[in-house]
């Protein structure tokens, strides 16, 4: 099938800009329903403490208070669940204790609900939630995942043993590692933390639960990046109740960045009580709420060794992880420091022998899941700070150890795709190319001249590199189910031609700034040949979708994109049989392009719009076929996508207060082919300063007693637009082969490049100055770097 | 207690309870939701609007403090149907991606644009201080404002 009208590869404008450009657009928390109520929750202000009685006598005789519900009020009810199981290296499977909707025991971390408040009024439900009276007893606090594993530590849940959900090994075995390691002549080792992050999507997360008796059927809108998958899990392991009679809506939402993959309680504890006081009921977080209970990222505390041969060929890698999953189990916690990060430590060279060990540890912390990258930023922050300071260490050139060890490159179709030693099989790669590219934008020949002349100058100049990879396109069903995940990964794609030869498209990716109504009505109106204006991409709307999982992973161009492609194909097949009726022809005859069927050898021809009304006016029809033009596809992943890239940071810091000034960045992504390069760019930029955000500026930090310190945007640092220089960005092309696309995803690459090149930066630019520092802990604020220094 | 101001350029008036936020009066009683809130505390830059033709936070206003007041809302920047500059830079320059952030982004840029006409790149990125956005990096939001910027002077000389 050719594409046409050359809509693939343009930097098409977005269709849904207007709305949002003059405040039309429709988030959860601008819809109000018909005798809408509001809820507030009664929140912990301990991080562990058990709870010796709930008092809600005052509460409930304040003005407009409608119900008031506890923890004893959802005792019989499943908590949220889990939705990837990893077991013991034993092969036992993890601790996974309840996470109920509103606590009744004890609580586990600050934040947890203890009771929900509905009222008329949303200040009526929140002064009613100050009335209820709460007597805790406290707690032992642990928040360190390191700490938490030791003996005598407070234990999270009593029935866990030492806090740890599980322990688990990739790669090969320990002993071949170790001997590979003893065996290198350099090993450097680096002990590092990579911090918690809060995601902060600037639309707090927003629910709004509603009960229609007369046909005994809930909706829920939802804040969402996934709504389908929300109502699998509130009908089938929560609320149990009939999936057939939930309609679950996620409109406009936000921004999510991850933290709104999650099922949460409060989605599962809204429209639960809607039916119970037969009206809606409405939450929308504030912010502090956001801080305390969004689910947060990364939390590794890692121990990393990377062992050379003399000629700076990698021998052995060896990693020792302690991931802190937080209070609870997240809906995808565990798959990832172990699947999203241990599988990914191949990174891009050809390293013989990898062992990765991770313990996933509870502690008296907001649960931590997916983060924008979800584990492939803490592999990547890893790999490429160990061969950066390798390089510091052995008197090398980072660039130059780089190359020695790259992975040549494949093109997956002539060449075959590379086994990894950590399970994956990567797609297509060409790791030279983007360094090579990144080296001529930067003008690398002259940079260390010019970092020698600020050193003279008595200033500290430093150039970091990262050169990473990431797996997208999540995920072939059966090899996720195999690894544990307890869902499908594939994608639904319908594409619905109107008798008129306008085309409705329902995908179950869902957009929130990833700017799918366009991406994908490029797609469908270039394969089909038809102007943009006549696609329509709907999604969101578990009424009206058929089905979906959703949007993370930098999945959905992949694979969302792939279901709406086998789509068409299915409405070409049958436009030519169509076709080919009413030229008197055979269908094998027929040529589609330019939207048109047409006679192969002759000019005759008969357009799109055509075959779109004899099919749905069926009178000069073939026999035995169906009328209409209106196909479903599931796409299930033959493998994931591998994009790549190479990130440069260079940083000037100064001397006398160590604060860090980033001068450029460069970012060469490849992420196969692109659709919309202003979009994909798009993507890059917001990724960019995430990563960069995390190096320098942002982590959220906890106190002993488990109090988030820095939980409001006054203490938490956001980046800034003053923060950052104009971002210089290249793109390389190198096609996936097993998608008709050939996309690979760009969702993430900016916040899993960018991390480690500038910290890299800026241990290079201290190193340049005679301080031979291995690592500071990020977020590199000036007190930290100036501290470094002394 | 009783209030009146003109919102987009049509009077209201409204009883009102003293604690309520302007933020919710626009959203709630006027149903003008195109003003968002992100943080309730003045930091992200969401609800920004114009009271009096300068930018506010209406997170950190009461409706009663508006009181006589001439608000603007990203709903009354479009004038007869025709796309502000800045509504139309930021679409042409793909200066957002989830929509949240940007018409409180769109407010202060066009109350910025009225003091500094002619911004400089460092100029248009300090004056975001008070705007947070998550999905852009910010990199083509300043690319929207100078746009709208260079289309303003047009405007102006034509």
């Amino acid at each position: 099938m050719s594409t046409t009208n050359g809509l693939i590869g343009q930097s098409v404008k977005r269709v849904e800009d207007k709305r949002f450009i003059t405040g039309m657009g429709r988030y959860t928390d601008d819809i109000i329903l018909p005798l809408q109520t509001y809820t507030s929750f009664v929140r912990s202000f301990y991080a562990h403490a058990k709870i010796v009685s709930v008092d809600t006598s005052a509460a409930a005789k304040m003005p407009g208070v409608v119900a008031i519900f506890t923890g004893a009020d959802v005792a019989a009810i499943n908590g949220v669940p889990c939705g990837w199981q990893v077991n013991f290296k034993n092969g036992d499977t993890m601790k996974e204790p309840k996470h109920p909707l509103l606590v009744a025991d004890k609580v586990r971390h600050a934040g947890d609900a203890v009771a929900m408040v509905i009222a008329e009024t949303r200040e009526q439900a929140k002064d009613a939630a100050e009335a209820v009276m709460v007597e805790y007893v406290e707690l032992p606090v642990v928040v360190n995942a390191a700490e938490a594993v030791k003996p005598g530590a407070p234990l999270v849940h009593d029935d866990v043993p030492n806090n740890i959900c599980f322990d688990w090994e990739l790669g090969n075995p320990k002993s071949e590692v170790d001997e590979a390691m003893s065996k290198a002549t350099h090993v450097t080792t680096l002990e590092f933390v990579n911090q918690r992050m809060v995601a902060n999507a600037i639309e707090p997360r927003s629910y709004i639960g509603s009960y229609d008796a007369a046909n005994e059927k809930y909706t829920l809108y939802t804040s969402t990046q996934n709504p389908h998958l929300i109502r699998l899990l509130l009908c089938a392991f929560v609320l149990g109740i009939p999936e057939h009679k939930v309609r679950v809506v996620g409109p406009d939402v936000g921004g999510g960045f991850g933290s709104k993959i999650f099922h949460y309680t409060e989605e599962a504890l809204v429209t639960w009580a809607s039916k119970k006081i037969n009206r809606p009921v409405k939450w929308t977080a504030e912010r502090s709420e956001s801080f305390l209970l969004d689910a947060h990222g990364r939390d590794h505390i890692t121990k990393a060794e990377m062992g050379f041969d003399n000629d700076g060929k990698i021998e052995a890698l060896r990693v020792k992880t302690f991931a802190n999953l937080g209070a609870y189990l997240s809906s995808f916690g565990p798959c990832v420091p172990t699947y999203l990060h241990g599988t990914l430590l191949q990174g891009l060279y050809t390293t013989p022998k990898i062992n990765v060990d991770v313990t996933g540890v509870f502690t008296n912390t907001t649960v931590v899941d997916a983060y924008r990258g979800a584990g492939r930023p803490e592999a990547t922050y890893l790999l490429e700070r160990l061969i950066d300071l390798a390089a510091l260490e052995m008197g090398k050139d980072p660039v130059e150890l780089r190359y020695k060890n790259f992975i040549p490159p494949f093109d997956g179709v002539n060449q075959p795709g590379y086994q990894t030693q950590v399970a994956l099989q990567y797609d297509s790669g060409n790791y030279e190319g983007v360094l090579t590219k990144g080296l001529e934008m930067l003008g690398y020949a002259d940079f260390r001249a010019k970092q020698m002349e600020a050193v003279r100058n008595g200033k500290l100049l430093g150039v970091g590199f990262s050169t990473y990879i990431e797996a997208c396109g999540i995920a072939p069903s059966a090899v996720v189910g195999s690894l544990g995940a307890r869902a499908g990964l594939y994608e639904v794609g319908q594409v619905r031609v109107q008798p008129t030869g306008k085309v409705s498209v329902f995908t179950g990716s869902h957009s929130h700034g990833q700017g799918h109504e366009t991406t994908f009505a490029q797609v469908v109106a270039g394969k089909l040949g038809i102007p943009m204006e006549d696609v329509e991409i709907i999604h969101g709307d578990s009424d009206s979708v058929a089905f979906g999982m959703g949007t993370y992973g930098s999945r959905s161009i992949a694979v969302g994109g792939t279901a709406i492609v086998k789509s068409i194909e299915k409405i070409v097949e049958k436009g030519k049989i169509i076709a080919a009726h009413k030229l008197e022809a055979s269908a094998g005859d027929i040529d589609f392009a330019d939207g048109k069927f047409t006679v192969k050898g002759t000019d005759k021809s008969i357009g799109f719009a055509d075959i779109a009304l004899t099919a749905y006016v069926p009178h000069v029809y073939p026999k035995d076929l169906e009328p209409g033009l209106d196909f479903s596809s599931f796409y299930d992943p033959a493998n994931f996508t591998f994009p790549f890239g190479c990130h440069i940071a260079v940083v000037e810091v100064e001397k006398e207060t160590g604060k860090v000034i980033l001068k450029r960045f460069i970012a060469v992504d490849d992420v196969g082919n692109i659709i919309n390069p202003m979009i994909v760019e798009g993507q890059i930029h917001g990724g960019l300063v995430q990563g960069i955000g995390q190096a320098l500026f942002e982590g959220a930090e906890y106190d002993d007693n488990g109090q988030l310190t820095n939980g409001s945007y006054m203490d938490y640092c956001m980046p800034r637009a003053d923060d950052f220089p104009v971002f210089e960005t290249a793109s390389q092309v190198t096609p996936c082969p097993h998608n008709p696309l050939g996309v690979k995803g760009a969702g993430e690459a900016g916040a899993i490049g960018s991390t480690p090149a500038v910290v890299n930066a800026v241990i290079d630019a201290l190193w340049s100055g005679g301080h031979k520092v291995k690592d500071i802990r990020m977020p590199l604020t000036s007190e930290r770097v100036w501290k470094a220094m002394q | 207690m009783q209030i009146k101001v003109k919102v987009n350029g049509v009077d209201h008036s409204h009883d009102v309870e003293p604690r309520l936020l302007l933020v919710h009066y626009l959203r709630d009683t006027l149903r003008l939701t195109g003003t968002h809130i992100g943080c309730e505390t003045s930091l992200c830059g969401s609800c920004t609007i114009h009271v009096n033709k300068k930018a506010a936070k209406s997170c950190s206003m009461l409706a009663v403090q508006a009181d006589g007041c001439e608000i603007t809302t990203i709903e009354g920047l479009a004038a007869n149907g025709e796309l502000h500059p800045l509504q139309e830079g930021f679409k042409e320059m793909h200066g957002l991606q989830c929509g949240f952030c940007t018409p409180g982004i769109i407010m202060t840029a066009a109350d910025f644009l009225s003091q500094v006409p002619d911004p400089t790149e460092e100029e248009i990125r300090y004056a975001l201080k008070g705007n947070f956005c998550r999905c852009t990096g910010y990199h083509n939001i300043v690319k929207s404002i100078k746009y709208a910027a260079a289309k303003m002077k047009e405007e102006v000389t034509v």
